[in-house]
């Protein structure tokens, strides 16, 4: 096997097909980068749920003059309701899922409401009052929320008892939908690819075939016939696949970190680590893609 | 060297079969011509010969492999025992005379330092030494035919399967590169070389055998192309014919 004669078997293969070569770097650099996308969506969401899950707690909102009648018939919870709810928390029924609670007055939850909404014509009209005040607890396990919302719900001076991780799960079921989406896009473009790489060892076994016929018959390997061909396709698509991994870095690099994470600077987002992450992945899948469709390829159209 | 035994082949597709019932044995250092009309069998035997083919009956034993049963992957190595030419040369157009022979040695995986001494070696062989690196275009017919020739036996193949290799030149080209293929034989080569050439079959002497509709119609040692017009039976037993005079040089 000389090796030197592969790689010059591959290079003007290249050459002589560079049209079709170039298509296929483009189809896998676009494929691939929408697979690199859904990766990111992916490891953002987990991000995201680690940072906001481990945040969220529950709020057991107690009832207002202004809340509907239906949950709240008395109207503003008293002190007594206050200090039930207090009692039922430090009870040792609930005491051993609460990491820790605290009361928030009709004050403080205004205050809090101005400083969201600053600036904005709704904080004109909202007064102490009407919001509701709350006993927002902290779980040890977020996931045992069921047994906080159960305690309160329907009890009386309790409005609603709601876990925020409910507010956020709308949140993460789009970002899911959204990382499908690429998925599903992605599906189809590596598919052409797969595609694409098929015809063009098709084309280039056609522009070849006076050599091959050669080969054949001074009794060149199977292997040698075929490597320069498998490699061809995968050079192609591993150059896709590294400019794919080279646009997710800048993905990340510029408009992750440089405008998301600059305009919303509260969350946290996908950072370059994440991308190292990625781009392996990519590289590898462009990599098997065109080996498997190489082969496939060979076995069609390069009868020994 | 090279048993045909009761050999058949049927193409799909096809009326009458290309090959029907052909029994052949041809020794190491034979040099047999193929001799019939186009669409006689000629093409078939020798692609059945290089494993091209499997026979719908019958075998096809060479240099002791039964072409029936050799696995895929080891037919190329059992071809690089082979050395073929045709008609039509099949240079590769945009190489040198010089790179059209290294290629053959680069794809079975030859060293660079063999092939740098077996090329020119062979290319002198053919009288092509001071052509080496002319492309293929710049030469006449018969100097292509030996450029092919030449890519045939630089491997030093234990047999040579020409297919018409004379088919394309005029008279006094085909009797150089006859000389040639002689003088390959001679050197123990085992040629086989199908011909619609009268005057070279008549001048050579060698075994002839003859095909008609895909059946071997005369078998003679040291004729000239008068056998074929005979009207002939079934080739007589092999045994029974005696062996060419070169046979029992190479003894």
């Amino acid at each position: 096997m000389r090796l030197g004669f592969i790689f010059g078997e591959v290079g003007q293969g290249l050459r002589r097909n560079i049209s079709m070569v170039i298509s296929i770097v483009l189809v896998t650099l676009v494929s691939l980068t929408f697979v690199g996308t859904a990766l990111l969506l992916q490891f953002q969401i987990g991000q995201m749920k680690n940072y906001w899950y481990d945040r969220a707690q529950v709020a057991v909102y107690l009832c207002t003059d202004t809340s509907p009648s239906a949950a709240c018939p008395q109207g503003e919870a008293s002190a007594d309701v206050k200090t039930s709810v207090e009692q039922k928390l430090d009870s040792p029924l609930l005491k051993p899922y609460i990491a820790r609670y605290y009361f928030e007055d009709h004050q403080k939850a205004y205050e809090n409401f101005e400083s969201q909404f600053k600036g904005q014509s709704i904080a004109k009209y909202v007064t102490p009052a009407q919001l509701n005040e709350t006993f927002w607890v902290k779980l040890k396990d977020p996931n045992k929320s069921p047994i906080i919302t159960q305690s309160f719900n329907g009890v009386g001076g309790v409005e609603e008892v709601r876990d925020q991780r409910s507010y956020l799960d709308q949140i993460f079921s789009i970002l899911n939908a959204a990382s499908l989406a690429a998925i599903g896009v992605a599906v189809l473009m590596l598919l052409s690819a797969t595609l694409l790489i098929s015809t063009t060892i098709r084309l280039s076994a056609l522009s070849r075939r006076r050599e091959l016929g050669i080969m054949r018959l001074v009794g060149a390997s199977n292997f040698t016939i075929q490597l320069p061909f498998i490699l061809e396709g995968v050079v192609a698509a591993l150059i896709g696949s590294v400019l794919a991994s080279a646009a997710v870095y800048g993905i990340v690099q510029f408009f992750v970190q440089g405008y998301l994470a600059q305009a919303l600077p509260f969350t946290s987002f996908v950072g370059l680590d994440k991308a190292t992450l990625v781009a392996p992945i990519l590289v590898g899948i462009g990599v098997l893609l065109a080996t498997v469709a190489s082969g496939a390829a060979i076995r069609r159209y390069l009868k020994i | 060297m090279i048993r045909i035994d009761n050999v058949s082949k049927q193409y799909r597709g096809a009326s009458r079969p290309a090959l029907d019932g052909v029994t052949l044995e041809i020794e190491k250092g034979d040099f047999v011509f193929l001799v019939g009309a186009s669409g006689s069998g000629k093409s078939s035997l020798m692609r059945l010969i290089l494993r091209e083919d499997i026979p719908s009956k019958g075998s096809v034993f060479v240099l002791g492999e039964n072409l029936r049963r050799i696995p895929g992957r080891r037919v190329p190595f059992f071809r690089r025992k082979m050395g073929m030419v045709f008609q039509d040369f099949r240079l590769l157009p945009n190489k040198t005379v010089a790179q059209n022979v290294a290629f053959s040695l680069e794809v079975i995986g030859k060293s660079r330092a063999f092939i740098d001494t077996a090329v020119p070696d062979v290319l002198d062989m053919v009288g092509l030494g001071h052509k080496a690196g002319n492309l293929p275009s710049e030469l006449s017919g018969g100097e292509q035919q030996r450029v092919a020739l030449a890519r045939a036996i630089v491997n030093k193949p234990a047999i040579l399967l020409a297919d018409e290799p004379t088919g394309n030149l005029d008279p006094a080209t085909s009797e150089e590169i006859m000389r040639l293929i002689e003088r390959i034989n001679a050197a123990g080569t085992t040629v086989v070389m199908a011909t619609h050439d009268q005057g070279i079959v008549d001048r050579l002497q060698k075994r002839v055998v003859v095909l008609s509709q895909g059946q071997i119609v005369s078998d003679e040692r040291e004729s000239g192309y008068k056998a074929i017009e005979k009207p002939t039976t079934l080739a007589p037993s092999l045994d029974e014919t005696p062996r060419p005079a070169i046979y029992e040089v190479e003894n």
